[in-house]
């Protein structure tokens, strides 16, 4: 694990499947024709100059240039990838509206590489309500806007102090760059969100095929079998979601350090099946890079049609049941 | 006084720390905290105890040896065991420390009050190596890493603007014993870990003669309290006697006030650290 500052340039790492991390068993699967091909996509496991949103912006440009060139159809930034994350009073400071300048660059980069973007920020809205919020990009116009909803306030997190709280958890359609011949149909969680799993399966409820999660997930835990202990609980929830809901999951995680709280990094792409397909090994400075395949899909449905055989008539009565209860209760 | 050398380490039980995710977490701290303040360089005052060669060691680990200065600041009554120490650790690490004898000084402040006890002497030479550091620090473009333990800063064992001054502490969130594990898995000289703690203030100074508990048994209710926030009564039910956890309770939020900034008086709607809160690394 390397947790040096490197603002210098980023390193590619290759995907692959790394050696230790899949213990699940593959589904046994006769082979199924391609569905409609593959889409490259990055991860940008990316270090933030806390409260710069100029240097970030420029930083940005360079690795979503980078990513383009090499083919990614989709480039992921962590959560406040723009901003940093233990802002504190700096909020309303770095904060952007919509219209903002530097959303229009990130806008004109998509349509210029032909390559969409999902990065973080403090979006402000007209009633001066500050937001952790993620956007993806596509084609030089906003195709969605995902507000955090879960704001953790306890430990090290003070996030309610500083920030509204969204109310949505919405699908989208991800055009990847117009390139796909069928379209992904996706869904934003920002890091605590993932912690919440009525979050990912109202997603999943959606018919998402892909979940993408831009995290600022401090690493702590020193005692022999906790190391990390965060990073445990981010690999158990990336691959039983990814599993439970047959969907990819992108885990994007950020690199480096805040008033001395080290961010441990550990990007991901988790298949439909539940396996780690890409990841990178340490907090580094890096891009990821991955293929998504349609036919994983496919053949994750086809051997677990859990989404088919969700009773979401069953889910919805007892949640008005319990509704009603709350209600009168 | 204990004299008898034994190893204190935490390699097992509660406290045992994976050594190689924290060495590595750390090296990343100290290269981090040092260059995004525009520093290349640090310095640290290096007593021959084994927080400040850990200090010492995972400097030169992060940063090089070129990058470390070591400053040894004896007093005349120091053990001459520190010094033997401090030479064995510069000289593992391939640097060269620095040797500043601060007798001179404290001898010359205390000819003018010379009914002062020990631990008015002893938090003088404290203060003294700490404004050493930090005038070398200017001249040597160096950051002063900080060498206060998690075991001494929630006892408040340590003099207020002295050796609790740092610009960033790489240990502070390390129990004593988990020290002594990290100094063990980074090859510390054999003696630095087996002698009895001690802040060498006096002649036989003894931490744990002064704390009156032995750091395994501190550590372990520490642990137990602040990091698993165990009451009282459980921690006594534990089989710790009730009276030590007692004293280590006062100890603590006795010396909260060592622990914090300075109180402001508050006035203005914008109270700096009550309202007026930026991160350290604002900017940065």
């Amino acid at each position: 694990m390397v947790l040096e500052r490197s603002r210098t340039g980023v390193t590619p790492v290759a995907s692959g499947v790394p050696d230790a991390a899949i213990d699940e068993p593959r589904p046994e699967l006769e082979t199924i024709p391609d569905a409609a091909g593959s889409v490259s996509i990055a991860l940008a496991q990316f270090y933030p100059r806390l409260g710069d949103v100029t240097a970030n912006l420029a930083a940005h440009l360079t690795i979503i240039a980078g990513a383009a060139a090499t083919g990614a159809r989709l480039v992921v930034f962590p959560e406040l990838s723009l901003t940093g994350y233990f802002l504190k009073d700096q909020v309303p400071e770095v904060a952007l509206a919509l219209e903002a300048p530097e959303v229009g660059a990130l806008r004109d980069a998509s349509r210029v590489g032909g390559i969409d973007i999902v990065a973080g920020l403090i979006l402000e809205s007209e009633r001066h309500y500050f937001y952790n919020a993620s956007l993806y990009i596509s084609g030089g116009e906003v195709v969605h806007v995902h507000r955090k909803v879960y704001l953790p306030t306890y430990g090290l997190f003070d996030e309610q102090r500083y920030v509204a709280a969204g109310d949505q958890f919405r699908a989208f359609d991800a055009p990847l760059g117009q390139n796909t011949e069928r379209h992904w149909r996706a869904g934003i969680l920002i890091c605590e969100d993932l912690w919440h799993p009525s979050a990912a399966a109202l997603l999943a409820r959606q018919g998402v095929d892909l979940i993408i999660c831009p995290s600022a997930s401090p690493g702590r835990g020193l005692l022999q079998g906790e190391a990390v202990g965060t990073a445990s609980s981010y690999d158990v929830m990336t691959r039983t979601y990814a599993q439970l809901f047959t969907t990819y999951v992108l885990y994007c995680n950020r690199s480096g350090f805040e008033d001395g709280v080290g961010f441990w990094g550990g990007s991901r792409v988790v298949d439909p099946v539940g396996a780690v397909v890409a990841e990178v090994h340490g907090s580094q400075e890096s891009v990821l890079f991955h293929s998504l395949e349609r036919s994983a899909v496919r053949r994750a449905r086809v051997a677990y049609p859990l989404l088919r055989d969700e009773r979401n008539d069953v889910n919805d009565a007892e949640t008005d049941r319990l509704r009603r209860r709350h209600t009168r209760g | 006084m204990s004299t008898t050398p034994r190893p204190i380490d935490s390699d097992a039980g509660t406290l045992a720390v994976d050594a190689a995710f924290v060495i590595e977490l750390l090296r990343g701290f100290i290269a981090d905290g040092v260059r995004k303040v525009g520093f290349e360089r640090v310095i640290v005052g290096l007593s021959g105890g084994v927080d400040s060669s850990l200090v010492t060691a995972l400097a030169v680990s992060s940063l090089g040896a070129d990058n470390v200065v070591a400053v040894f600041m004896p007093y005349r009554s120091s053990d001459p065991q520190s010094q033997i120490d401090a030479l064995a650790v510069s000289d593992s690490l391939g640097i060269t420390a620095e040797i500043i004898d601060i007798t001179p000084e404290v001898d010359a402040y205390f000819d003018r009050f010379p009914d002062a006890d020990r631990t008015r002497r002893g938090n003088k030479m404290a203060r003294e190596r700490m404004s050493i550091l930090y005038d070398h620090s200017m001249a040597e473009r160096a950051l002063v890493l900080g060498t206060s333990n998690k075991t001494e800063l929630l006892l408040g064992y340590g003099t207020l603007f002295g050796d609790m001054a740092s610009a960033l502490n790489p240990i502070g969130d390390l129990y004593k014993t988990q020290v002594y594990a990290l100094a063990r898995a980074l090859s510390l000289p054999q003696s630095v870990l087996t002698k009895p703690p001690s802040a060498d203030l006096w002649v036989g100074q003894s931490d744990e003669d002064e704390l009156g508990m032995r750091y395994a048994v501190v550590d372990e209710v520490l642990h137990l309290l602040v990091d698993e926030r165990r009451s009282r009564a459980e921690v006594i039910a534990r089989g710790f006697d009730a009276a030590d956890v007692d004293a280590i309770v006062a100890r603590v939020r006795g010396s909260q006030y060592k622990r914090r900034p300075p109180v402001i008086a508050k006035l203005s709607n914008r109270t700096i650290d009550r309202e007026f809160r930026y991160p350290r690394d604002w900017g940065r």
